[in-house]
């Protein structure tokens, strides 16, 4: 174990599969400028590749080079910059292993961090999770520690799948317990972070240590939260949530997307659907409110989800 | 940089693989009225680019790989992919190439290189860049074509690509095949350069690499054109845009319809959009498939008893592509999801 932040766990997980498989490539912008780029030193310029401004041929040509049994990581920095290249991300790296009956595998990584609301303002700052959640093929994991961030990336680039792996930009520097030794984490496997049996409280990325923090303060309390990290949303560990919504009977979700473009309200659908008799109050949702994200301070902590807002859905449910 | 004349037998296959398409194609576009609701949706036929595109699959090599566009009936054939299995896919069948999952727009035989057909115009053109860095890191001499059409020259995914590609000197060679129209926009009305008058090949030097147009109908001078890229890809130095000019003899596909029009294929654009009888006319009368079949019985290479023999013995190919595609099962319904994931 050792100790390192989030973003140098992240390296890790690549690192760790670059030296393990000489199939997986890393390219992106403003990478590997240098020969001595960590990556470039260690892998050879053939490997690993900057690339212009060009999102679309970048994810393009990683779909291409999958296609020819590569593993390719693609850098895209930031989420939104996957929405200049929308056409790529959702309706051709997951469309030919299916169009073609199973013919070809398209295992590419998109990297790329989302979240950012640190005076990004509206353009840089979206949580568009959900928005990839809804595409058949793709699969979707977001990350909220170091360990995950290592593992779960690892379990991406060996994925045979097209898999878009949302590291939060608000976590970049939070350290955490990392194993040294080869690591990976499974997709499907929801985490709980902290056990409890009086409400089940589900969050993703940054909302995870929110969520934490808010269950502390409950606890003082004598409230007993049960915090459920999913880390992949795709595919989704449905059963460890309905496991925990069976034992507390109430839920609090937590998403810092939009409301109606949150992950939170397809878990709230799925818990109304398979468990409307065991819930003792409404699923409540605490998101971001429905709008771009302002840029003053302010403005920005007060459209996303805080610690005080959870305690109070909390609250409101036991009633 | 001159190739050689390919030899005669060469011309003979290049005459067999083109009348195969054709044939192929025919066989297609009849089924809409002999055997109606059969095909679904939208299927676009390359009847006029046949000579384009045996003369560029001409010197295909093992460990080579094409991608192409959802106008993709013909490069597989040339590539030995079953004829039976095509059809099947475009009945949507059980035994399909795709195993009823893609249809028209997206045959693709990985077996033979023929590695995928994006529906999405210009987006392969990326992909094709990416199976061609994977050619470049094996090493091993193979190159990638990318066919496309030239409407997708005004696709960011095409400016993007080639910039690349010329960048890294990727072993691709960017097949333009220009029929003049844009579904029903003339190319003088989308593309600057042809709206100048100049060829859409010049597009080539904004990124540093060969630009070539050539007669697309003429599939002698394809193998030249495309023979010469692909040689330089092969060698390390790089993509070539080649403009091959050719005339879509077909509108650009089947008319578009809800459920219980029957689907059929209208007249080409030029005439229903555009007026221009006489432009359509001249170009059936260069129709590059009987002016090959000409040239080389004209030349004593075919003697016309032995042409007369191989367009039956295709049409019965054919034929039974039809009969074992119509009797194909539909694909178990369990087989819808499938492939989703690996």
């Amino acid at each position: 174990m050792a100790q390192m932040p989030y973003i140098a766990a992240i390296d890790a997980g690549i690192h760790q599969e670059m030296r393990r498989d000489a199939n997986v490539l890393y390219f992106g912008q403003n990478l590997a400028t240098t020969e001595n780029h960590a990556f470039v030193a260690a892998y050879g310029p053939n490997r690993v590749r900057v690339t212009p401004i060009s999102e679309t041929a970048e994810i393009g040509i990683a779909v291409g080079a999958a296609m020819a049994g590569f593993r390719p990581v693609v850098e895209l920095y930031m989420a939104e910059f996957m929405l200049v290249a929308m056409d790529q991300v959702v309706n051709e790296a997951p469309r030919f292993r299916y169009m073609t009956g199973g013919q070809v595998e398209v295992p590419l990584v998109l990297k790329a961090g989302f979240g950012f609301t640190a005076g990004w303002a509206g353009q840089h700052t979206g949580s568009l999770t959900a928005l990839f959640m809804g595409v058949p093929g793709l699969k979707v994991v977001v990350p909220a520690t170091a360990a995950d961030a290592k593992g779960l990336m690892a379990t991406a680039i060996r994925d045979d799948n097209p898999v878009v792996y949302l590291h939060h930009y608000m976590l970049t520097l939070e350290p955490g317990e990392v194993p040294d030794d080869e690591y990976l984490v499974p997709f499907g496997k929801a985490e709980i972070r902290r056990a409890g049996g009086d409400v089940t409280i589900v969050a993703t990325g940054w909302m995870v240590p929110r969520a934490l923090t808010a269950a502390e303060q409950l606890a003082k309390e004598g409230i007993h939260a049960e915090v459920i990290d999913p880390r992949t949303v795709v595919p989704l560990d449905l059963e460890t949530i309905l496991r925990s919504v069976d034992k507390t009977g109430r839920v609090v979700l937590v998403d810092q997307a939009p409301r109606h473009a949150s992950v939170s309200s397809i878990i709230a659908a799925e818990i109304a659907e398979h468990r409307f008799g065991v819930l003792k109050a409404p699923v409540v949702q605490v998101t971001a409110a429905d709008t771009t994200i302002p840029y003053s301070e302010p403005l920005e902590a007060h459209v996303i989800p805080n610690e005080a807002r959870i305690v109070a859905a909390v609250h409101k449910i036991l009633k | 940089m001159s190739l050689p004349m390919p030899s005669p037998e060469r011309q003979i296959w290049m005459f067999t693989q083109m009348l195969r398409i054709r044939t192929f194609e025919e066989r297609v576009k009849r089924t809409f009225t002999e055997h109606p609701g059969v095909i679904r949706g939208h299927t676009h036929l390359a009847d006029g680019a046949e000579a384009s595109i045996v003369g560029s699959l001409s010197h295909f090599r093992e460990g080579d790989a094409a991608l192409a566009t959802y106008r993709c009936h013909g490069y597989p054939l040339v590539l030995g992919s079953d004829p039976k299995a095509m059809m099947a896919e475009i009945y949507g069948r059980a035994e399909g190439l795709c195993k009823g999952l893609g249809g028209s727009m997206h045959l693709t035989d990985v077996k033979r290189g023929f590695l995928g057909t994006s529906g999405i115009v210009g987006a392969g053109i990326p992909h094709a860049a990416g199976a061609a860095w994977a050619a470049q890191i094996r090493n091993k001499g193979n190159v990638v074509l990318s066919f496309f059409g030239d409407g997708a020259s005004k696709q960011g995914a095409f400016h993007e690509t080639l910039n690349i590609a010329s960048l890294w000197k990727l072993p691709v060679v960017f097949i333009m095949e220009n029929n003049g129209y844009n579904v029903v926009t003339t190319s003088a009305q989308e593309d600057a350069n042809a709206a100048a008058g100049e060829p859409l090949s010049v597009k080539a030097k904004s990124y540093v690499m060969p630009g070539v147009t050539v007669d697309g109908t003429d599939p002698i001078a394809v193998h030249q054109a495309v023979g010469a890229a692909i040689e330089r890809a092969r060698s390390g130095q790089g993509p070539t845009l080649v403009e091959s000019k050719v005339y879509r003899l077909s509108a650009h596909g089947n008319i578009i319809a809800p459920p219980g029009v029957p689907l059929h294929y209208p007249e080409h654009e030029a005439i229903t959009v555009f007026g221009k009888r006489e432009e359509y006319e001249a170009a059936l009368r260069g129709d590059p498939v009987p002016r090959f079949r000409g040239i080389l019985v004209q030349n004593g290479i075919l003697p016309a008893a032995a042409a007369e023999d191989l367009s039956s013995r295709i049409a019965n190919e054919m034929q039974e592509a039809v009969t074992f595609a119509l009797n194909s099962p539909f694909p178990s319904l369990e087989s819808a999801l499938d492939y989703n994931y690996a």
